[in-house]
């Protein structure tokens, strides 16, 4: 039964990829620049409670929530940078202040916080971040678990300046 | 019809509701969720199930009830779907306001929203213009119930298959593929028999 799921979310998000891919290669004609800036999501600020505090785990973990942060334009990574990550998980829903925790990147502008794993909410098991420090535009991202069976998600960020 | 026959019938309405209801309730995930999110689930899994119901009722295909006693709960049934759909997104909104504004504005990230709120608002214009039935005339009545009943089916089908949530996948499409079918059995007679019957369909 599984596997029945499982097919259809792949064919949903193929056919989705395709889709965004076509449409945005009619969008956005190659820019010479280089790297554009991630745009927020829809949605992706649901739930949102500003000011999280940085934090080794979020509840009781068991799940992980990657990512990496990078600059529009050259796309260099970007160290120091504070990233908060809320969803709804096994230990509570997202609107709760204990669902929300806080993470830094690594010299890489790679981040990684554990959490609760996350379940289903909304029809999709979903994850939310945001980086809001105020150095870069604000982002919210809303990644999408191919399965509520994943135990990890990721999300990327590339940052406009202020 | 043979009494085999009908208890068929029923037993298969039974088990095609009584089914996803009974494996939804059994879902790991309502050990996660509040209260009122899990009512607001069941009432969208009701309103499947009534969605089912209803082209039965109208149809005359549910054995044991004459046509005027299926008309009638034809249009109970219709105010308790219109009453589930309410609490459905009622339930849903107290749990996270941002995301059911998002899906009632269409700005949802969820595919499924749309076709969600689309078939909402088809039941909602149903059930006021049952009301003017009488004024509109039998026949405009019939072909707007007809289009928005397309559109309540569609949407609410696709809707249902799209969320992943408490309902097990296998009961969840069989309860959609017979929604379907039974819904466009009925039209299809409708339009082939083209006026209207004159029993006394809108009368009564």
């Amino acid at each position: 039964m599984a596997s029945v799921a499982l097919d259809r979310r792949t064919l949903i998000a193929g056919s989705g990829a395709v889709l965004a891919g076509g449409v945005s290669a009619l969008l956005l004609p190659a820019r010479a620049e280089g790297l554009a800036a991630t745009p927020s999501m829809s949605g992706g600020s649901n739930n949102y409670i500003k000011g999280a505090p940085i934090v080794e785990r979020i509840g009781k973990g068991g799940f992980w929530m990657s990512g990496t942060v990078r600059r529009a334009g050259d796309g260099a990574p970007l160290a120091g940078q504070r990233i908060q990550i809320w969803a709804h998980t096994v230990e509570g829903q997202e609107h709760e202040k204990h669902s929300h925790g806080a993470t830094v990147t690594d010299k890489n502008g790679a981040f990684r916080l554990e959490m609760p794993q996350i379940i289903p909410i909304f029809g999709q098991p979903h994850g939310h971040l945001a980086y809001d420090s105020g150095d870069f535009k604000t982002v919210f991202l809303r990644p999408v678990m191919r399965s509520p069976k994943e135990t990890k998600l990721e999300a990327h960020f590339v940052l406009d300046k202020a | 019809m043979r009494p085999a026959r009908a208890a068929a019938i029923w037993a298969v309405l039974t088990a095609a509701i009584g089914v996803p209801m009974a494996l939804a309730a059994a879902s790991d995930l309502l050990a996660w969720c509040g209260p009122l999110y899990i009512l607001a689930g069941f009432a969208g899994i009701a309103a499947l199930g009534l969605v089912l119901v209803q082209p039965l009722l109208i149809g005359g295909y549910l054995p044991g009830l004459s046509s005027y006693r299926g008309r009638r709960m034809h249009r109970w049934i219709g105010g308790a779907l219109a009453l589930a759909v309410v609490v459905h997104v009622a339930g849903l909104w107290i749990t996270s306001p941002p995301d059911m504004i998002d899906a009632l504005t269409y700005t949802s990230p969820t595919p499924f929203s749309p076709f969600g709120v689309t078939a909402m608002w088809a039941i909602f214009a149903v059930a006021v213009l049952a009301f003017f039935r009488r004024r509109l005339g039998l026949r405009a009545w019939r072909t707007i119930h007809m289009a928005l009943a397309a559109v309540i089916v569609v949407g609410g089908v696709v809707h249902a298959m799209l969320v992943e949530g408490t309902m097990e996948t296998i009961s969840k499409a069989a309860l959609c593929a017979l929604a379907a079918v039974a819904a466009t059995k009925v039209m299809a007679d409708r339009l082939r028999r083209g006026t209207p019957r004159a029993d006394g369909n809108v009368r009564q």
